[in-house]
């Protein structure tokens, strides 16, 4: 049962994010000239709900299993995520699609998705194996 | 058809009247307009928002680009590197979501619009036509990148996807991880990694768009 929970939000993201068209280029590219609002509006109204419900939820919500709510905090440290973060902000901007829309134009019929699916594997695979020698 | 008398006729034309009225109303109650319409940030912000709460909700965190090292698990990527030496079954739930997501780009496309076109700013649709990309303000994504699959196009799709497996797994997250939940959270390895993707994203449309296209 909660199987199917997982697969519907998944549909309901997949919906979001192409109806709102967070997962098409040019909304990408247009971000990155600042040349609307659309994108900002998104992640910041994202956040404004976020924020509200996730301190929320920390004090005073138990999860489903009755467990107090607990976000995993992230290791401390500057060089891999900022340059990590530039690794991916190229990417992003190159192919105009994050690895959550990747999979949702992928279902839109946006075939050539699938050579960005598999290269990003492969650079995942290429991290796993130079996780030891980059700086973290 | 046979019709006896006016008075029949009257009955008739009203009664179809009266199903359009109603056809017209169901419509405008069900908000079927609106739903073809391109959602607003303000509609599609706070639904990605609450997507996330759910999943922490369900004892889960939203990070989409995690499944990518679990799918090298499940490929046996594990025997030769220990950092996907992992169960990837309990990284099951995050798969669903994932095919979830694919069968939302369909739905979307088929039952939730009419060749949706993204209305980006006229002065972006300028500049992308003075770069050659034509398709700009016509598609949803460019047929210039997507349409054919010439060598350099593929070459392009390799190395955005490569920069992309790699980024998200060095910096420990992707947007949904690090923009949405780490900030939602207000963790300050996720505000670097936001201004990292920034810098990044800012570096490839200013500084290497101009080489490429």
């Amino acid at each position: 049962m909660r199987q199917l929970v997982f697969i519907v939000l998944g549909v309901l993201f997949g919906v979001v994010m192409y109806k709102a068209e967070a997962a098409s280029w040019f909304r990408i590219y247009e971000m990155f000239n600042f040349q609307s609002f659309h994108m900002y509006g998104f992640m910041g109204s994202a956040l404004a709900v976020g924020i509200v419900g996730v301190q929320w939820m920390k004090r005073s919500a138990k999860n489903v299993d009755g467990e107090r709510v607990a976000v995993a905090p992230k290791q401390k440290s500057i060089t891999r995520y900022l340059v990590g973060g530039i690794f991916f902000g190229l990417g992003w901007a190159l192919v105009g699609a994050c690895p959550g829309p990747m999979f949702v134009l992928l279902g839109a019929g946006v075939l050539p998705m699938l050579i960005v699916i598999v290269s990003a594997l492969f650079g995942t695979f290429i991290y796993g194996v130079l996780k030891d020698k980059l700086p973290h | 058809m046979l019709i006896p008398n006016g008075a029949n006729v009257t009955k008739v034309t009203e009664e179809i009247k009266c199903t359009d009225y109603i056809c017209a109303n169901m419509k405008y109650f069900l908000h079927m307009e609106w739903i073809y319409n391109a959602w607003p940030w303000y509609v599609g912000g706070p639904l990605v928002a609450l997507i996330m709460l759910a999943l922490i909700y369900l004892g889960k965190s939203f990070g989409f680009s995690s499944n990518f090292r679990t799918m090298c698990a499940m490929a046996g990527a594990g025997k030769s590197c220990s950092f996907f030496d992992f169960d990837w079954r309990t990284q099951r739930w995050n798969l669903l979501f994932l095919l979830g997501s694919i069968v939302g780009g369909y739905v979307s496309v088929h039952y939730l619009s009419d060749n949706q076109v993204p209305a980006i700013s006229t002065e972006t649709i300028a500049q992308l036509k003075s770069m050659n990309f034509e398709s700009a303000g016509a598609t949803f994504v460019p047929t210039e990148i997507y349409g054919d699959m010439s060598l350099s196009n593929v070459l392009l799709l390799i190395v955005g996807g490569l920069l992309i497996g790699f980024g998200t797994r060095y910096a420990g997250g992707c947007t949904s991880g690090h923009a949405i939940s780490g900030l939602s959270d207000l963790q300050l390895p996720s505000l670097i990694a936001v201004i990292g993707f920034f810098i990044g994203g800012l570096l490839m449309v200013h500084g290497l768009f101009p080489l490429i296209f």
